[in-house]
């Protein structure tokens, strides 16, 4: 609720001058600017790529929301839109992409398998959930979620934006160096988490004494 | 057409009695050779009994007999059925059945995937690397006897997860509580990456020596992918480069392997469904239809007269969707970003609504059932059926022929470029599209009947040049068959019941194998269901059309311009969730 104070700031104006002037606060205009053009990165894993695609398409026109420029770099992304199944194979590619995007960065689970591993969950190749390694902005339930459903979650995403404040935000913060850097998991006879490193090692060992 | 020539009329064992044998378990068709004359066999397979066209290997582990079994099936680029015959060997490591590489080349991918997935290796394969999981990874996952992290039971339905009234986890039966699994006394710190030097090993192998043999110049290696707009999905590829030229190149895949034959083989045969929605997800109602024709064929069962109807109608449709599409996509790659593919997903959204209409899902149709399909066509959809293919689509496939066709710079990227002539085409077990537009009319729709393709009156769509363009061109002279076929049907098809069978949530399938095909829109996609007479079928094994046709690539590229390369990917007409399973 503070964030709406600050968003409706209590100036009287005079009345011959209320055609040219705005009063609004920084976060609004800096929120303002950032929801409306947000650059998803342009990157497909599975079957949600197709209806990404799709809800770029004139039917349902994504770009009516300042998001139709899909970035193939990460480093002009905003947001990355994980659209399908997270293999382990995979992992280490998309965790390298997500620290190189700028920040501020958002990460949009889309479907069932971006979101739990989905009707794939059991594979020995699936990774449960991109929670896993990344911070998720937004969940799209959905197998794969139809464009509105997809436009839905990033409407909500634009919400919570708008929530945002300069003061808060962590990518102005100077003590937190490396952001939200992830430590890249490695491929090794299964999908080693370095920062689990300890504790794979303790159960191994656990299980060998078994 | 060609008369069909059934496997019985081949007398494999007449000529070769001290080596082969028929297949004699009840429900099995086919030959059992000798692993040390195989290769023998094999050669008399394809030069005197005509069988040029090897489109499926794969392993099965029959754990309780201690052998494992690598079937092949082979087929004659003239149609008719094929010739099935088997390895049989010792489930004692190391496990070695002879390559049949210097064969049927197009063995290659699928070789690498019965050893990466089952251990069993193929001596004499020039780069038996694996193919879908990373080096390191432990274990072959799809033996029987190996057991995924998140391991519950054998086989579905498992009991029930609310033994209580309280909810188990899966994770929370791992010791590591994640879908991971580590040998014992396993050190993170110490373990040292094997990291990829095979593959660049095989890379600097295989690539060409002085292109033009004049001045010395550095090779350098590409890295395409997996993130990268043009690999339609997460294909890597690692590309040696000479200059701009192409010298060397391999495929990397296995970036969406989603263990389908693995997640298949505890699923019960209903709900193996809903899985082949995913395997190549532009095409699902084309999934669905290869699935259950395997599973009807291992059935016997008939299927109902107005379903089979339905089910051409929604496969045809299908096909032209994902024909529009590639067009689509081609042009994204050549650089025409967007605006083709715009009109394209325009048709798309019509034909998904009639997939919507019938199925309730616009992608993931689940629709085909075993004996027919879940719905009937409601009339409003029929009625935007006959409105798309009497109206609608004729005129905007010719529009966007109009628009396309002669454009110049389309023209000079599409002609003349990637020439894949018909002999290697058929070495490279390429199928679809890509064989026919290098000239050879092998249509399954023609070649090997299934379901009442037999009844229409359709050409099989044929281009001789082999090259982009052709392939290109091929694409709308199989939409205006697919319109051709789903004239008649419309016209022909029957009231009546659409399942021949009684809906149930298990069915009964006799213990047998089947080895099912249909030409979906990518190639030929084959099912290989093995079933022991229990709930969930024994083996599942998917051979993809994208897949296989992948094999070709690397001798179609060699000496050509990298830029070219990207245009070929998109003319391949891959898709990763086939691609990978």
């Amino acid at each position: 609720m503070e964030n709406e104070k600050l968003s409706l700031p209590n100036y009287s104006i005079p009345e011959d001058i209320q055609n040219v002037v705005a009063v609004t606060t920084l976060d609004r205009l800096y929120n303002w600017g950032r929801r409306s053009s947000v650059w998803p990165l342009m990157f497909g894993l599975a079957c949600c790529a197709i209806e990404m695609i799709a809800a770029q398409t004139a039917r349902y026109d994504m770009a009516r929301f300042g998001m139709e420029v899909m970035r193939p770099t990460p480093r002009q992304a905003d947001m990355m839109l994980v659209s399908g199944t997270v293999t382990k194979k995979m992992l280490p590619s998309i965790i390298r992409l997500y620290n190189q995007m700028p920040e501020p960065k958002y990460v949009v689970a889309m479907g069932a398998c971006a979101s739990s591993g989905g009707p794939f969950k059991e594979g020995y190749n699936v990774v449960a959930g991109i929670d896993k390694f990344l911070p998720v902005d937004v969940y799209i339930p959905g197998c794969p979620p139809t464009p509105q459903a997809l436009i839905a979650g990033l409407i909500k995403l634009q919400e919570k934006i708008d929530k945002q404040s300069i003061k808060h935000v962590t990518w102005y913060n100077k003590e937190k160096k490396d952001g939200n850097y992830v430590p890249m998991p490695i491929l090794g006879p299964d999908l080693i988490d370095v920062r689990r490193n300890a504790e794979i090692r303790d159960v191994a060992a656990v299980k060998e004494s078994a | 057409m060609v008369a069909p020539a059934s496997t019985s009329t081949i007398d494999l064992v007449a000529k070769f009695p001290d080596s082969v044998t028929a297949d004699t378990r009840p429900g099995y068709t086919g030959f059992i050779v000798n692993k040390a004359k195989l290769v023998e066999v094999a050669t008399a397979i394809r030069d005197e009994f005509g069988y040029d066209l090897l489109t499926a290997v794969t392993g099965v582990d029959y754990l309780a007999e201690n052998k494992m079994e690598v079937v092949y099936h082979a087929f004659k680029t003239t149609g008719g059925a094929g010739l099935t015959f088997k390895v049989q060997v010792e489930r004692i490591d190391p496990i070695e059945v002879p390559s049949l590489i210097d064969i049927w080349p197009g063995v290659d991918f699928q070789e690498r995937e019965a050893w990466d997935l089952y251990g069993i290796k193929f001596t004499g394969h020039p780069d038996l690397r694996r193919i879908l999981m990373w080096e390191g990874f432990e274990g072959h996952p799809l033996r029987k006897d190996w057991k995924e992290p998140f391991f519950e039971e054998e086989a579905k339905p498992f009991k029930s997860r609310w033994p209580d009234g309280k909810h188990t986890f899966a994770e929370n039966k791992n010791p590591f509580r994640d879908n991971l699994n580590f040998p014992a006394n396993f050190d993170p710190e110490k373990y040292e990456v094997t990291g990829e030097e095979d593959l660049y090993l095989s890379l600097e192998k295989d690539s060409l020596k002085d292109v033009d043999g004049n001045m010395k110049t550095e090779h350098i290696v590409v890295n395409m992918g997996p993130h990268h707009p043009s690999t339609h999905g997460v294909l890597r590829v690692a590309v040696q480069l000479d200059g701009e030229t192409i010298i060397g190149l391999k495929p990397v895949m296995g970036y969406l392997h989603r263990n389908h034959d693995k997640i298949g083989e505890r699923n019960t045969y209903l709900q193996n469904i809903p899985y082949t929605d995913r395997l190549d997800y532009f095409n699902s109602m084309s999934n669905n239809f290869g699935y259950v024709t395997t599973v009807e064929k291992l059935m016997k069962i008939p299927v109902a007269e107005r379903a089979e109807y339905i089910r051409v109608i929604m496969a045809e449709l299908s096909r032209i969707q994902n024909h529009l599409i590639f067009i689509g996509m081609l042009m994204n790659d050549l650089g025409t970003m967007y605006t083709p593919s715009l009109y394209a997903f325009e048709e798309r959204e019509l034909v998904l609504d009639i997939f919507e209409a019938v199925s309730g899902a616009r992608m993931m149709c689940n629709y085909f059932r075993f004996g027919g399909v879940v719905r009937d066509i409601p009339d409003f959809a029929m009625q935007k059926i006959k409105d798309l293919v009497f109206d609608r689509l004729p005129a905007k496939t010719d529009e966007m022929e109009r628009f396309l066709n002669e454009n110049e710079i389309l023209v000079a990227r599409l002609k003349g470029i990637h020439v894949l002539n018909a002999e290697d085409a058929i070495k490279y077990s390429v199928t679809g599209p890509v064989l026919r537009a290098a000239g050879v009319p092998y249509d399954l729709r023609r070649a090997d009947p299934y379901s009442i393709y037999d009844r229409f009156d359709f050409d099989v769509a044929v281009r001789q040049n082999g090259d982009m363009m052709d392939n290109y061109l091929i694409r709308f002279d199989e939409i205006r068959q697919s319109l051709r076929i789903l004239e008649q049907a419309i016209k022909q098809i029957p009231q009546g019941p659409i399942n021949s069978q009684k809906a149930a949530y298990q069915v009964r399938v006799p213990a047998g194998e089947a080895y099912g095909r249909i030409e979906s829109p990518k190639g030929e996609l084959g099912f290989y269901v093995v079933s022991n007479g229990k709930p969930n079928p024994y083996r599942y094994h998917v051979r993809p059309a994208s897949f296989v046709n992948l094999t070709a690539v690397e001798s179609m590229c060699r000496g050509t311009k990298i830029a070219d390369f990207v245009a070929l990917l998109a003319m391949l007409d891959i898709v990763m969730g086939e691609l990978d399973r």
